[in-house]
């Protein structure tokens, strides 16, 4: 198997400074380790050779970093502009009674994490969700069941 | 206003089907501008595109031929010079670029490459917002094809954002890409000169770069003639909203709202009527229903009012709540500041607050000025154009539905709370902000 910071390094080979593969390295410590512990930043820090304060502020400011445990899988519905105006209300109600929670929180079996999520660039064909970044689209409050059944299954 | 016919160019040969194959790409006669682009040289594609007068598709509209000429000959440089795409789209209301990407993949590369020779670029850089997962999957295919056919003779490396607006400003996205926080740098100096790591930089985004290759094909005077003076070109409109056929169309720039809502889109969805059109993406001053018959170009959009932006059409049919909608959009640019400029991450707090408080019955009267009061505080005194956009649009909703604010204030509520299709729409800001009754008691 390889090692998490040979695969950092490589991806840092790829630019002509090795700093700008923080994203793409903390995207992978994050694949390997879940979500982005203390050990995920050591190890991204050494392989860059920065520090892990400096990949935590990195992290802290783009969305798609989890910096604390999150479900199994994710799903995001988008409630901006053109999905609200569609019935994006609707689809994320359908969703917290389906798995019994409000956005922002993961089931009691740390299987799914809920969340709102601004425009995700399907603005056509809203309301727009996004299941472990796999967009679906539109999805509308009644598909909803399957979707969540499906989750549950796989 | 005289209109050409109307020709498919970004999107061509993708009519029937994605264009994603090379084999299905060259079919449709992909790759013979780039073969034309290196006969050429240089000089002579930047005078093509120059000549085309295409401007910049991301938003700002600057022309792109200006840009590039800015871009310093190699011999007058002792940097690399660097062609970075934006494909960052986050715009509420956007998806043409994603559109691109997914269909088109190859004329992006050859886009790519002819603007990399055009500026002698040493490499190429791709930054994809980060949620377009499956976009970046089917780029990279594509890239991996053209790359081992041989058409990959400056070398294009793909990076992916991580959820971030403000990195789709030019300068934020530089940042980003040298790994740093995507928060914009003052301006001058210009990326054409100081750009990805202090060199020069031509910056543009993935639709610009996609009509390159049919600029070349047919020739810049040819191109200059499709669309209208001053807006040339064919422009990818995002139609969403309350429309029955929402959808990406390839119009000529010049096309009226009402052509692309009526007679593309089929109409506003389940026989509402029309009450408002917000033009060119979330960032862009609304305007009122009155106003369908405004042509799609720059000049007729900003004497209309507003901006043609990204050409992101969001239709609003009469069950929607201004205010609500004034809000749910300040709450992303909010969320979305990056917080380097006090105006900016101040002050679309307030407006986010002031615009709470008026919705759900709590406001004075004085606070609906105060409203207007922080927008003008915000306005020209940022790096980026992110608080401005929040400001503006803010006032424009104001000033074109005030009646509807003031029945906030007066009738101590929302009046059509009950019917309005945006009662109870969240964000990820009452998730990130819950319990934050603390901070109000500061107004």
């Amino acid at each position: 198997m390889v090692e998490l910071i040979d695969e950092i390094r490589a991806v840092a080979d790829r630019y002509p400074e090795r700093k700008s593969a923080v994203i793409p390295a903390l995207r992978l410590a994050q694949e390997h380790y879940g979500y982005l512990t203390s050990e995920a930043f050591r190890e991204v820090a050494a392989a860059l050779g920065t520090t892990p304060a400096y990949c935590r502020g990195i992290a802290s400011f783009y969305d798609m970093f989890e910096l604390e445990p999150a479900g199994a899988h994710t799903i995001e519905i988008c409630t901006n502009a053109s999905c609200a105006l569609v019935g994006a209300a609707q689809v994320l109600e359908a969703f917290e009674r389906e798995l019994g929670i409000t956005a922002g929180e993961t089931t009691p079996d740390g299987r799914v994490t809920l969340r709102s999520a601004e425009c995700l660039g399907g603005c056509g064909r809203g309301t727009v969700v996004a299941i472990d970044h796999r967009y679906r689209e539109p999805v509308r409050p009644e598909d909803v069941p399957a979707i969540v059944e499906e989750l549950r299954r796989g | 206003m005289a209109k050409t016919a109307s020709p498919v160019l970004v999107l061509a040969g993708a009519e029937a089907g994605d264009l994603r194959a090379l084999e299905d790409y060259r079919r449709a006669g992909g790759y013979a501008s780039l073969e034309q682009a290196r006969k050429l040289g240089s000089e002579r594609v930047i005078a093509e595109i120059k000549e085309s007068g295409i401007r910049g598709r991301g938003g700002a509209g600057f022309p792109m031929g200006q840009k590039a000429s800015f871009i310093p000959a190699p011999e007058k440089t002792a940097k690399p010079i660097y062609l970075v795409v934006n494909a960052d789209e986050s715009e509420p209301g956007a998806f043409k670029d994603r559109e691109i990407i997914e269909r088109v993949p190859h004329r992006l590369i050859e886009g790519m490459q002819i603007a990399a020779l055009a500026i002698q670029a040493e490499a190429c850089f791709i930054y994809i917002r980060g949620e377009y997962l499956t976009g970046s999957e089917i780029f990279a295919a594509a890239l991996a094809e053209a790359e081992a056919a041989g058409l990959v003779g400056i070398p294009i490396t793909v990076h992916r954002g991580a959820g971030a607006y403000i990195c789709g400003e030019e300068t934020a996205l530089l940042e980003s890409l040298e790994g740093k926080r995507g928060q914009p740098r003052s301006k001058p100096p210009f990326p054409a000169l100081v750009g990805l790591y202090d060199s020069p930089t031509l910056i543009n985004n993935v639709e610009t770069i996609a009509t390159v290759p049919k600029i070349i094909e047919l020739g810049g005077a040819a191109y200059a003639k499709i669309g209208v003076a001053g807006s040339t070109g064919t422009r990818l409109f995002s139609l969403s909203g309350n429309v029955v056929r929402g959808g990406n169309y390839e119009l000529p720039h010049g096309t009226t709202f009402r052509e692309l809502i009526e007679d593309c889109g089929g109409g506003i969805s389940e026989g509402r009527k029309l009450k408002a059109i917000i033009p060119g993406g979330s960032s862009t001053p609304i305007l009122g229903a009155d106003q369908i018959d405004t042509p799609m170009d720059y000049a007729s959009m900003e004497k209309a009012g507003s901006f043609i932006g990204s050409a992101s059409v969001i239709v609003i049919d009469d069950r929607a709540c201004m205010v609500q909608l004034a809000l749910r959009l300040t709450q992303f640019y909010m969320n979305e500041s990056c917080g380097k400029c006090t105006p900016c991450r101040e002050g679309t707090r307030w407006l986010e607050m002031i615009l709470r408080k008026i919705e759900e019955g709590r406001a004075s009267r004085a606070e609906l000025d105060l409203l207007l009061d922080v927008c003008d505080r915000i306005l020209g005194n940022c790096l980026c154009p992110l608080g401005d956009s929040n400001a503006m649009i803010v006032a424009s909703y104001v000033r074109h539905f005030r009646a509807e604010f003031e029945a906030h204030v007066e009738k101590g509520g929302c009046p059509v709370a009950a019917t309005s299709s945006l009662t109870g729409v969240r964000s990820p800001v009452d998730e990130l902000y819950r319990g934050r009754v603390g901070q109000e008691a500061a107004l």
